[in-house]
């Protein structure tokens, strides 16, 4: 029988009883016949409310409309329309209440047997499973995230906003500074700061000013906001050397910063001259970073093929090594203070521990160019680099492999290249005069992920992992498409490699035992360390 | 002289020394000569020295004796040639004097001095300077080491590793350094100026200024104490009552109603006291209420819990109690109090209705709470009875017998019946004794029953008379006496007789009942679908009807229904069960049938077994016949080499390794590597692991929640790098780790200048340089 009759009709409700009867539940009643048992009293019975206004009064009755309202009848009545709202709301959130906690309790105690024998072939489901991650992983591998394009001449040098993740600093070939908003991808401001190339940049510690340094011989520092309306785009002070500065590098935490051409000094912000110049051998100095964590400590790199690193509190330097071919720039690891990373034009990158300088810990080579920067990512645990052969790569720092290599074909040369302080993205600056935001990791999914996909992410990480020494895997996870001129160059690079390798061992196996060093490949690149 | 006599003694012993020494000299030194000279100074200066033991420091002149030596040819003798001559000796007078002494402090001076060495050249001492400073920079730096290894080997890294603190800088910081430029902003600017707003203490408005004086910050704190108090109290209110309400207990609730009540009436008496008029309202509503009451059903046991407990009240004395409470409240309610004085008659009008509209059951119940009822006392003792046989099934008609003749049939409550057939299944089993004495002995019983109500009897004789004519196919063994009680009221004798009948199906049993029913009283089927209630009533009516006809009718319906639900089932069971049987076995051979037409073709087992087989003989080893067809015979088409020949030429295979599904019937394992799955496998054993079985096990452990619980899962799925999107991950520090980290400014130590090498860097080379 329908419903909604059900209640209205007493002769059935006399069968619902003897049916309760029948089955031996007479003096249960279901929720349900007594919702319907509900409504017959109220056709029987005085409801609620109408008891209620007999206790206070007639007057109050809503329903006579004859009776002049005064303020006291309508809070009145109102208050009794509030408490039937009040009751409806309660009836339907204890409801509520019982349907959560059902769904909970369904949620909750949901049993499940974790017997073996009921789940079988554990190590080919999950081995399928990774195998799915992989290949997904390679679907949604799209790294490329916005170009940022303005600039009238090459990018030349990158630098990080050190309190805000959106904004980027740009000097480019032609002297021009530019500040960019990555949320917003746009630039929001323009210097024009040097004549000739804006050789370095570099941020305040505390972000409210950056210095660039330029092909004119000068020094300058910015304020980072922009100047006032109709104000005249000026310097906070500039500094005019004696010759060019080729780099630029502020200390962490004080009021310092260092530059480097012919040899390095070191300068008070408030002061004209340095207060402490350091130099050893003549040859111009490329680049000078400051350590960032014990920040008293310098490494430069100069065209004589070496890296030298200075205390800046003993005001000497402390140690140089001469590798085998020219070392662009360095970048110390933010989390280990003694280990730093060397980008060589021998296409190779050299990470160092800086007490042990006769031995890299690890040579990491991919690269078919000369490499011209590199930038750790915050986290310490990899690193990227810019390279001549238009492509960035990035490595883990235990690993000599890249993990990972971008390139569009639009871009060429990369100059510069930043990891940002979130660790997510990397922006890449080229000679085409565009820079380029990238995600750091390519198939990694942008914005909130729920619980469940953070679960689902996680575990298909540790998958890859645990799979990672299969061999279809592998190929899978190892598979990038490169350019031709890029492949055609490691294929190129691959056979030199292998005959050199080959003529080696045939020396040692023609030569008297012992007469042929056996030289590692980790020490075949340093030449000398020089005290 | 004693002296003399010592040294001459020591000599003697000496020379016997050497005397001794000699031979040994002999054949070891080259030169005789110069062993004898050598003996010769010796032997002097033993002498000198044993005369100068005589205390006066005498000195004796050399002897000559031989050519020796010492002898200078200016005939002087070098004696004390050992001895030196020392500048002092020359310049120190006979006397001591200690003007002299400061020559001598000059003169040793002069000696300890030394030339003073060229200075390093530059190179040189920068290279000093870069070591000493590598090494203490080396040194600082290897502090770092544990938190390196600890940050490299950490399962779980989570950046920023250091907690930021939300800076929110106040709105009045903000805009202090910062002025109306633009003429759009100077106009905005202007607008709230104009207005009053605030621009330059952006905070607060002057309205909001006037506020704050108004209310000082201790009245504010106070206040907000207080309406924290309100609610914190309210909330503990709120708490109580809804575990208050949530108390089950009938009792409590009882007693909270009571004390309420009784709290009413204490306030109704101060108020008569204290205010008439007021009480006399009160009074006033006390009577709507009664008139509500009377008008309403409320408290009148017709609603659905009153019929429900009118039903259980028979054998429940808790529901019997409620009843009558709940009348009594009726009785309460509708009361008129003592200030309008009622004539009797009208009082008992009311009681009047009372009675009509209260159920008999209930009244019995009143009864039986005022004194002990004898009938509701028996019925209670034979249900006791009942259970006493259910252990003596032998004993139990003989009981029954008792318990009838003492009671009234109609009388005996419904329970009984009930018991009955629930306990019905486990008699059964122990029902041994013959039919033919079963069926005498409830027929006696019956009959001593009979003789309380044989009226009722008679008539219900006919009517099971008149069933019994349409059923004539019953197999039912029951005489014509014993039917009409069983028929009635006894139900376990029939189905004591019968115990199959309660495993027929009861759907098919009713439908058969209606048809055969249907021919004879069509009133009965309304009743068909709720035969307990109508059993219920029929039980209720008798009691307190006086029209006999009336309680007839019922009885006949009653006794129709009590053969629908029992009596009449053999019957039923001969025709139906077996149909119904013979219909299921033949679906099933259908559907055998349709399986085994669909899946003719594949005779699985065997197709495997073959190729089993087939697998066994091809990985046994093959022999290798080497038979040349008419090497060293006849040749020609159709010759076969003999038999000997070929046992000749037959290498046998050695036997391989016995096959590792011999013993597994339903197993094929494929011995042979097979190159489609290899190319899924590892070959190299990757870097970290040192043993394959690590490899493997690493390998064999799942991690996914398939067969994991969820906390092992998330354990092992926890990622190595965890970072927050949109937070900056600053270079770690050295507070962070717990160092402490240098208050020395990097920039101070600069401008102090140390480029001078210190005794302490002198010191720190050395050590270098021994190194």
């Amino acid at each position: 029988p329908p419903g909604p009759t059900r209640g209205l009709l007493c002769p059935r409700r006399v069968n619902s009883s003897t049916e309760g009867a029948r089955t031996g539940h007479s003096h249960y009643v279901t929720p349900a016949e007594s919702a319907m048992e509900g409504s017959d009293c109220t056709a029987k019975e005085p409801p609620l409310a109408n008891v209620c206004r007999q206790n206070y009064g007639a007057a109050q009755d809503p329903v006579e409309p004859a009776v002049p309202r005064s303020a006291s009848h309508v809070t009145g009545s109102s208050l009794g329309k509030a408490e039937v709202a009040c009751g409806r709301r309660w009836r339907k959130t204890a409801g509520n209440i019982k349907c959560e906690l059902l769904r909970r309790i369904i949620l909750i105690s949901v049993p499940r047997n974790y017997d073996p024998a009921l789940h079988p072939f554990e190590v080919p489901r999950e081995y399928v499973r990774a195998l799915n991650a992989t290949k997904l992983e390679r679907v949604f591998a799209k790294p490329f995230l916005a170009s940022l394009d303005g600039h009238r001449d090459g990018v030349n040098c990158l630098a990080k906003h050190p309190k805000n993740l959106a904004t980027v600093l740009s000097g480019a070939c032609d002297g021009e500074v530019r500040i960019w908003n990555l949320t917003q991808r746009n630039c929001i401001r323009t210097i024009q700061a040097h004549e000739g190339f804006v050789r370095g940049i570099c941020t305040r510690f505390c972000g409210t000013s950056f210095f660039t340094v330029g092909d004119d011989k000068t020094v300058k520092q910015w304020k980072m906001d922009g100047p006032g309306y109709g104000d005249e785009e000026e310097p906070l002070h500039t500094i005019l050397g004696k010759t060019v500065y080729t780099g630029i590098d502020h200390h962490w935490k004080e009021a310092v910063f260092a530059t480097c051409g012919q040899q390095v000094d070191i300068w008070d912000e408030q002061r004209t001259n340095p207060i402490c110049s350091m130099t050893w051998g003549f040859d111009s100095i490329s680049s000078v970073k400051f350590n960032p964590i014990e920040t008293f400590l310098l490494g430069s790199c100069a065209s004589d093929r070496n890296i030298v690193l200075y205390d800046m509190r003993q005001a000497t330097p402390l140690k140089k090594v001469i590798l085998g071919m020219r070392t662009n720039t360095i970048c110390w690891n933010p989390m280990e203070a003694f280990i730093f990373t060397a980008a060589n034009e021998d296409y190779n990158l050299y990470t160092f521990d800086m007490r042990a300088l006769d031995t890299p810990v690890m040579v990491h080579m991919d690269h078919v160019s000369a490499v011209l920067d590199v930038d750790y990512s915050p986290t310490g645990k990899e690193f990227v680099s810019a390279s001549f052969d238009k492509s960035i790569r990035i490595f883990p720092v235990d690993k000599s492999r890249s993990r990972e290599v971008y390139h569009t074909k639009r871009m060429q040369h990369v100059i510069c290249v930043k990891w940002t302080s979130d660790s997510k993205y990397i922006m890449c600056g080229s000679d085409e005069m565009n820079i380029r935001l990238w995600k750091a990791n390519a198939s990694e999914k942008l914005g909130v992920l729920t619980s469940r996909e953070k679960a689902a992410k996680d575990y298909n990480q540790k998958l890859k992992e645990k799979f990672q020494h299969y061999p279809h895997i592998k190929r899978i996870a190892r598979h990038r498409h490169l350019p031709k001129s890029i492949y055609s160059q490691i294929q190129e690079q691959r056979i030199m490699k292998e005959a050199r390798r080959r003529k080696e061992v045939n020396r040692i196996k023609h030569s008297k035992p012992g007469s042929v060093p056996i030289v590692s490949e980790k020490k075949k690149h340093v030449v000398a360390v020089v005290k | 002289m004693t002296a003399n006599r010592l040294a001459e003694s020591l000599l003697a012993l000496s020379q016997q020394e050497e005397l001794a020494d000699l031979p040994k000299d002999y054949l070891l030194s080259e030169s005789e000569d110069e062993g004898d000279n050598d003996g010769e100074r010796k032997h002097q200066k033993l002498l000198e020295a044993i005369s100068s033991l005589d205390g006066k420091n005498r000195r004796k002149l050399a002897e000559r004796s031989e050519a020796s030596l010492k002898v200078s040819e200016f005939n002087v003798s070098s004696e004390g040639s050992g001895e030196k001559l020392v500048l002092a000796d020359l310049l120190e007078p006979v006397k001591t004097s200690s003007s002299l002494a400061t020559v001598k402090k000059q003169l040793s001076r002069v000696k300890s001095k030394k030339t003073v060495e060229l200075p390093l050249n530059k190179e040189e001492i920068e290279r000093i300077h870069r070591e000493v400073a590598f090494n203490k920079t080396a040194q600082v730096l290897s502090k770092w080491d544990p938190v390196v290894l600890k940050n490299r080997q950490a399962e779980q890294l989570v950046f920023p590793l250091e907690k930021e603190e939300p800076a929110i800088a106040p709105i009045e910081h903000v805009l202090s350094g910062w002025k109306a430029r633009t003429p759009l902003e100077q106009e905005i600017f202007n607008l709230l100026h104009k207005n009053k707003q605030p621009v330059a203490d952006p905070l607060l408005t002057p309205v909001e200024k006037a506020s704050l004086r108004a209310m000082s910050l201790e009245e504010a704190k106070m206040r907000r104490g207080e309406l924290q108090r309100a609610r914190a109290l309210q909330s503990y209110y709120e708490a109580k009552a809804r575990r208050e309400k949530k108390i089950k207990s009938k009792k409590y609730h009882k007693v909270v109603k009571k004390g309420k009540a009784k709290k009413a009436l204490k306030e109704f008496e101060q108020l008569r006291k204290v205010n008439p008029a007021a009480a006399l309202e009160e009074l006033e509503k006390i009577e709507k209420a009664r008139m509500m009451e009377r008008m309403s059903l409320k408290h009148q046991n017709s609603g659905k819990w009153a019929k429900s407990k009118a039903i259980m009240a028979k054998y429940d004395l808790e529901a019997r109690q409620a009843m009558q409470e709940q009348l009594s409240k009726n009785k309460e309610l509708t009361q008129k109090l003592q200030v309008a004085s009622e004539s009797e008659e009208e009082e008992g009008g009311t009681e009047d209705v009372e009675e009509l509209l209260v159920p008999d059951v209930v009244n019995e119940v009143q009864m039986n709470a005022d004194g002990p009822n004898p009938w509701m006392l028996r019925s209670c003792t034979s249900d006791t009875k009942e259970a006493a046989t259910q252990e003596d099934p032998e004993q139990l008609p003989e009981l029954e017998a008792h318990g009838v003749s003492e009671s009234e049939g109609e009388e005996r409550p419904v329970a009984e019946e009930e018991i009955l057939l629930r306990e019905f299944e486990e008699r059964r089993s122990l029902r041994k004794i013959s039919e033919l004495s079963q069926d005498a002995e409830p027929a006696g019983s019956q009959e001593t029953k009979d003789s309380g109500s044989q009226e009722v009897l008679s008539e219900l004789r006919v009517l099971s008379q008149k069933l019994k004519e349409n059923h004539q196919s019953r197999k039912q063994k029951a005489s014509s006496e014993g039917t009409i009680p069983q028929v009635q009221r006894e139900e376990p004798a029939p189905e004591e007789e019968e115990p199959l009948l309660l495993q027929r199906p009861e759907r098919v049993q009713t439908l058969e009942e209606l048809e055969e029913l249907g021919k004879e009283e069509c009133f009965q089927n309304k009743e068909l679908p709720r035969p307990v209630l109508e059993g219920q009533q029929s039980e209720r009516t008798p009691n307190n009807r006086p029209d006999a006809p009336k309680e007839k009718k019922k009885k006949e319906q009653m006794i129709d229904l009590q053969n629908l639900l029992t009596t009449q089932s053999p019957s039923v069971k001969s025709l139906a069960v077996p149909t119904v049987e013979e219909l299921e076995d033949e679906e099933e051979r259908n559907h055998r049938q349709m399986i085994k037409e669909a899946f003719a073709g594949d005779d699985v087992i065997r197709d495997f077994l073959k190729e089993k087989r087939e697998a066994v003989e091809a990985s046994k080893p093959k022999d290798v016949d080497l038979t040349l067809p008419g090497w060293g015979e006849w040749g020609g088409v159709g010759l076969k080499p003999s038999a000997k020949k070929r046992r000749r030429f037959l290498i046998k295979a050695p036997e391989g390794p016995p096959r590792k599904d011999k013993n597994l019937p339903n197993v094929i394992i494929n011995e042979k590597r097979n190159i489609h799955a290899a190319a899924h496998q590892v070959r190299v054993l990757p870097y970290p692991f040192t043993h394959h079985w690590q490899f493997e096990r690493t390998i064999q452990t799942p991690i996914g929640s398939t067969w994991n619980t969820q906390r092992a899962f998330q354990k092992l799925t926890t990622p190595k790098v965890v970072t927050k999107p949109g937070h900056i991950i600053n270079p770690i520090k050295a507070e962070d780790v717990g160092y402490r980290s240098s208050s020395r400014s990097d920039l101070s130590v600069i401008q102090r200048n140390p480029k001078r090498i210190t005794t302490r860097h002198k010191k720190q080379l050395k050590k270098c340089s021994v190194d």
